[in-house]
């Protein structure tokens, strides 16, 4: 059976004033549907990196990359734009809403690249999409009309647009108090719980104790790959975890 | 992403910032009011011109003896006397398809009286034609006649500079008599006024009698030649023939060998129309430099907006990237801004510039012609500047790469 992301020997090399870099130093990894992946590791470990080849902002400079059955890794920005609209969603540290710009309307955007929706179907999922992360009745809010939490539903909307495969999560609780990273984490285990695949970058260990399985990483390297066979973890056991994998 | 939807997102992000768009479009509009004033003006002056020019005769083509030297005294145009009136008188009878009006010009100055005012002016010695010729009308009494000029009648007609200077505004100047040198002519009629020419000479001091009275009464002269003549054309298309024919008519007459240069000239108003049409030409390229300069100033600043705001809305360039806007996308996205910005500029400022027109007209007493033409080109103009001038930015935006613009601080 296919992965829906297979990563194969990747290498992200930076030159940086003349001296190469390894951002990524030779990465293999899998992930298959339904799972909910936590990326984590210190600053420079290479997350970032990885959570942007995976996403396809980015292009690895050595390495194959499956996303859904397709080889991704040397395509044009064009094509990369393309795959990132029909098979990804993204959230951000920073919501990134367009400003002065109506929820519903920043949940809509993906679709106007896609084109798949009639206006009106794409007015109905929008709504529908709000509804689902708890945002009802202020579809017409601006971001900044709305507090940070109530963002990153509606930017968790937006990701779940297009339907994609897939959703990024890079440090999605990374603006928000502890009650609203709270309440963006249970959403995420529920669109989990729903089939949804998702892959969140972070490095505090009680938002990665959400998900289900746990990837390592250190100096470009994967350190630890734990897919969580003995059932969900508590935080001080992904301490744990993130300890030994390091030492 | 359909093209109507990339405009419509194009409108959207516009929207967010009024006063910016607004100042943004200005800069095009302005430019714009200056193509279309200058236009209008341009074309205004023109047809006044041309209006004036008319006005000096119907189809006119005027024939000159040749300048003739005697010895070292140069004499101007129209001193030979090779020319007489019955060459006048022929053309009329052998070229009637072409011409069909001819007055023979003789001209002196003189000194007249009536009662105790008196006056110095020019007698124009012509023939009947000369009415339709040169587009004169008489608001008093009549002109004289056929059988008058072929008798060498004293009778005159006189413009309103002359009859205001012998007779004042009250009294009535047709069936006096008045004194032209020592010579009695009756007035039997005032001629319309014509106001000053191109030049500014006064065409209404004049006296108009038969040239034929001129030349025996005024001009005490034993010869019959004249110092012009005054032709009207059936059509000004037959210019060339009718040139060649007169030519042609009055060398035969003349007895020219064919080794023998014109003893004549022929000028029209053609040459004239020439010369103004190459003046308002050149004032048309100055005007449409200015208007370019202009034009190239909004379009900078429209520029100027659209780098701004790429740099300003980077994480939004970033984000649309990131959820599938290509790079022609946004390519497409900020020329189209851009070009609406020009366009809504280019249009209001063709309204404005219309307004304009019709307000500086109004205000100098001066003809404003707006030509539909000239709205459209300014508005197919104005969205060529926003094309050019929006695709630097646009094609800026659209190389950026979307990591770089999400982290953008």
């Amino acid at each position: 059976m296919s992965h829906l992301i297979e990563i194969r020997d990747m290498y992200k090399i930076y030159a940086v004033g003349g001296e190469p870099v390894h951002a990524l130093d030779g990465v293999s990894l899998c992930v298959d549907e339904g799972e909910f992946v936590a990326i984590m590791g210190s600053s420079g470990s290479g997350k970032s990196t990885m959570l942007n080849i995976l996403g396809c902002l980015d292009v690895p400079t050595k390495g194959s990359y499956l996303l859904d059955g397709i080889e991704v890794a040397a395509r044009s920005r064009a094509e990369l734009a393309k795959i990132r609209c029909m098979k990804l969603g993204f959230v951000f540290q920073n919501f990134n809403l367009l400003p002065r710009t109506s929820a519903l309307e920043n949940v809509e955007l993906p679709d106007l690249y896609m084109g798949r929706l009639s206006r009106r179907e794409r007015k109905a999922r929008a709504m529908k999409l709000l509804e689902r992360v708890g945002l009802k009745g202020r579809e017409s809010h601006t971001p900044a009309q709305l507090s940070g939490g109530q963002q990153q539903r509606v930017a968790i909307a937006r990701a779940l647009m297009n339907n994609p495969p897939v959703v990024f999560a890079d440090e999605p609780t990374g603006n928000l108090d502890t009650k609203s990273s709270v309440e963006i984490m249970n959403l995420f285990t529920e669109l989990s719980n729903e089939g949804i695949t998702i892959v969140m970058v972070t490095h505090e260990d009680d938002i990665a104790a959400y998900a289900k399985r746990h990837v390592v990483m250190r100096d470009g390297k994967i350190m630890r790959d734990d897919h969580g066979e003995g059932g969900k973890k508590t935080t001080e056991q992904v301490s744990q975890l993130v300890k030994e994998a390091l030492a | 992403m359909s093209f109507l939807t990339i405009f419509k997102v194009a409108l959207r992000s516009l929207g967010r910032n009024p006063i910016r768009s607004f100042l943004s479009c200005l800069g095009i509009g302005i430019g714009i009011v200056a193509v279309i004033l200058a236009m209008a003006i341009g074309e205004g002056a023109k047809t006044m011109m041309v209006k004036e020019i008319s006005s000096m005769g119907n189809n006119l083509m005027m024939v000159f003896p040749e300048r003739r030297n005697h010895g070292p005294v140069s004499g101007g145009m129209g001193q030979g006397q090779t020319m007489t009136a019955g060459d006048a008188e022929a053309i009329k009878r052998e070229l009637g398809h072409l011409v069909q009006g001819v007055s023979p010009q003789v001209r002196t100055t003189v000194q007249m009286m009536y009662g105790a005012k008196n006056w110095a002016g020019n007698v124009q010695g012509v023939a009947t034609d000369v009415l339709n010729i040169s587009n004169w009308t008489v608001t008093d009494g009549r002109f004289f006649t056929d059988d008058e000029t072929r008798l060498a009648a004293r009778v005159c007609c006189i413009g309103t500079t002359v009859r205001s200077n012998l007779f004042g505004e009250d009294e009535d100047p047709v069936g006096k008599v008045i004194r032209l040198k020592n010579m009695t002519f009756k007035v039997i009629g005032v001629l319309g006024s014509k106001g000053a020419n191109n030049w500014g000479q006064d065409q209404d001091d004049v006296i108009m009698a038969p040239y034929t009275s001129v030349q025996r009464y005024l001009q005490r002269s034993k010869f019959n030649n004249i110092n012009m003549m005054n032709l009207s054309l059936v059509t000004m298309d037959d210019l060339e023939e009718a040139r060649r024919e007169v030519s042609a008519l009055l060398r035969q007459r003349h007895h020219l060998a064919d080794y023998q240069d014109n003893d004549f000239e022929t000028r029209d108003t053609t040459e004239i129309m020439n010369t103004i049409g190459s003046v308002t030409g050149i004032v048309g390229t100055l005007l449409l430099i200015f208007s370019v300069i202009t034009l190239v100033v909004g379009g900078i600043g429209i520029m100027n907006i659209m780098l701004v705001s790429v740099t300003e809305r980077i994480k939004e360039i970033g984000l649309r990237m990131s959820i599938g806007a290509t790079p022609g996308i946004i390519l497409v996205q900020f020329c189209l801004e851009a070009m609406v910005l020009s366009t809504v500029g280019g249009a209001a400022g063709v309204c404005v510039g219309i307004g304009a027109s019709y307000a500086v007209g109004a205000a100098a007493g001066w003809p404003v012609l707006v030509e539909p033409a000239s709205a459209v080109y300014a508005f197919i103009i104005s969205s060529i500047v926003g094309l050019f001038f929006g695709f630097y930015p646009a094609w800026r935006a659209s190389k950026l790469n979307p990591i770089d613009c999400l982290r953008y601080e």
